[in-house]
């Protein structure tokens, strides 16, 4: 079993003990990089050299005793996440050129907690995707089949991590984004609490709805990950200036007692009988527990949907009108003028479904649509976070599918913009209320593709699903299986 | 029809992009569906519900009017398509 294979804590366990160095993990992290990632393609960007030297300075500080939480540890950074003197693409060709001058806060603290980045992992461009095939840079393929998705937009971060090509990840969250792929590849993925990670350095989808989390391998090491991470940041105003719990402390804590909430609404016709199945399961497994399950309603759940896909493109179409060609990124040959230079570096420089996004948000937005639509949206917004606080007072937790389906087909969806909007139903309330939520692998279909179980929590409670998500993996019985590439 | 070809055009322009004949059509044809898909929302009785911006009730964020470190200069510009000693360079405004 190679180094790659391990866990964060399994490995500061191995680093502690000096049994094995920086340099000997990331050998074994390349070694893998090198066997599979010309058939998954996770990355688009790889950070050899700069690994190595991480790498070399890790050892020496394991070798003075002064380890860190990361130290030595193999992490890979989706590439929407600002990383000094290392391209940052956001997976279009209108940034393939653009080089940072600056770290996000969340890669400076991985730094500095002595991660080892591996390299930027590939994503659906500008985040706006559930597929990982609007990326740029060519498409990611699902570890656990190759002709199917690995989910998006973070898909790359997801197959890295299942397919052993870096130890955890980071990844980005708008309607889905970490805990959709996170399913389809049979990790660990968590959009924390709006406000409980800094975004500092994150380029920006939808600024209401963006969340950073990690991908890992356990739910150990997402709680591990979050003690890096999470905190109030002063760069980020909307960062959340509260104190931040030791997430590690609730791993092993029992959940006798607990109520677990089913909302009806998420087990609707459509769901794939497989995934159903999973999910029920893992009902009876935290039944199994001490724990109680009461049926619960989250009636405004059908317009989920169409109230993410007014608010998500509305604020991206303004987010992104930074991209003109003048300061960064990607410039047009051709404009004869200014307008026309906008016009062009825009319509080449972004792909189809950013530009279907804008054309939505920006329709939205117009002069005299914005009641209609925005405001509209908006509204509807406040009745589905009322859902959540009603919901919350009779149960500690909900659970649901992560996703309707497993990993579907490459090219099953592109052609229908709303089919596969809809991938993300189960996702997408969670960033409408701001709430944080978890996927936990919860068994595979018969023919071996990973399903997630996702569970939810109020506002600033990621310990609460850390809690539960590992009292679940410990006593789930599901044999963990890795992907053969 | 939710929206038209020469909406779509206008659009386009408020958001400065342009397409080609046959985009403008696939565009006008999905921007449609898509549309009509939210008009869900207006079953939604939304009478005196305030909007929701931010899902978290958060205070104006603010700072001390202090001097601190920015991007220097010439980081700056370092990833300027086109730049002129300290300026970003673009094509011609007006004639």
């Amino acid at each position: 079993m190679g180094l790659n294979e391990l866990t964060i804590h399994e490995l500061q366990d191995k680093i502690k003990k000096k049994d094995v160095s920086a340099r000997a993990i990331l050998d074994d992290v390349f070694k893998r990089i090198d066997a599979v990632e010309g058939k998954v393609h996770s990355y688009i960007t790889l950070m050899r050299d700069s690994a190595y030297d991480a790498a070399e300075s890790a050892d020496r500080d394991i070798r003075a005793g002064k380890a860190n939480t990361l130290t030595g540890i193999p992490v890979a950074i989706k590439d929407i996440m600002c990383t000094k003197g290392v391209r940052t693409t956001c997976g279009s060709h209108i940034l393939h050129n653009f080089t940072p001058p600056y770290d996000a806060t969340v890669v400076k603290k991985l730094k500095e907690a002595g991660a080892v980045f591996v390299g930027k992992a590939n994503m659906d461009e500008f985040a706006m995707g559930s597929s990982t095939e609007t990326s740029w840079f060519g498409v990611t393929r699902n570890p656990w089949d190759l002709e199917r998705i690995p989910g998006g937009s973070s898909g790359g971060s997801a197959s890295a991590v299942a397919a052993d090509q870096c130890i955890a990840a980071t990844g980005s969250d708008t309607g889905g984004s970490i805990r959709q792929p996170a399913a389809l590849c049979g990790v660990v993925g968590l959009k924390p609490t709006y406000g409980r990670v800094s975004r500092f350095g994150l380029i920006a989808f939808a600024s209401s709805l963006d969340q950073i989390g990690p991908f890992t391998k356990d739910v150990e090491d997402c709680a591990i990950m979050m003690n890096v991470i999470a905190g109030y940041d002063p760069m980020e105003s909307t960062s959340v200036p509260m104190e931040v719990p030791d997430y590690q402390s609730f791993i092993g804590k029992d959940i006798r007692g607990w109520t677990v909430g089913i909302p009806k609404e998420y087990f609707i016709e459509g769901i794939d009988p497989e995934v159903e199945g999973a999910v029920r399961k893992a009902i009876a497994v935290l039944e199994g527990l001490g724990a109680k399950r009461v049926d619960i309603s989250l009636p405004h759940t059908e317009y989920c949907l169409a109230v993410y896909y007014v608010i998500a493109p509305a604020e991206a179409s303004s987010n992104l009108a930074r991209y003109d060609g003048v300061k960064y990124g990607y410039r047009s040959a051709d404009g004869r003028d200014l307008l026309e230079m906008y016009k062009r570096t825009r319509s080449e420089g972004f792909g189809a479904e950013v530009k279907r996004r804008i054309m939505i948000g920006t329709y939205a937005l117009s002069s005299g649509y914005y009641d209609a639509y925005y405001r509209k949206a908006s509204q509807v917004r406040t009745l589905i976070k009322r859902d959540f606080q009603e919901a919350f007072k009779t149960c500690d937790v909900i659970i649901t599918p992560t996703s309707p389906t497993p990993a579907f087909r490459i090219g099953e969806k592109t052609d229908d913009p709303l089919q596969m909007y809809l991938s993300d139903i189960f996702t997408i309330s969670t960033n409408l209320a701001g709430i944080p939520g978890i996927s936990v692998p919860c068994g595979y279909t018969k023919s071996g593709l990973p399903i997630g179980v996702q569970f939810l929590a109020g506002h600033f409670e990621e310990s609460r699903l850390l809690q539960v998500a590992h009292a679940y993996e410990k006593h789930s019985g599901i044999r963990r299986r890795r992907p053969v590439i | 029809m939710k929206i038209t070809k020469q909406e779509v055009e206008h659009v386009a322009h408020l958001a400065r992009l342009e397409f080609q004949e046959e985009e403008k059509e696939k565009f006008t044809h999905q921007l449609n569906n898509i549309l009509t898909y939210m008009e869900k929302l207006g079953e939604v009785d939304t009478a005196n519900v305030e909007p929701e911006t931010h899902a978290i009730s958060l205070q104006n964020a603010f700072r001390g009017d202090a001097v601190r470190e920015s991007l220097p200069h010439d980081l700056s510009l370092a990833n300027a398509p086109d730049e002129a000693g300290s300026y970003f360079r673009v094509p011609k405004v007006i004639e």
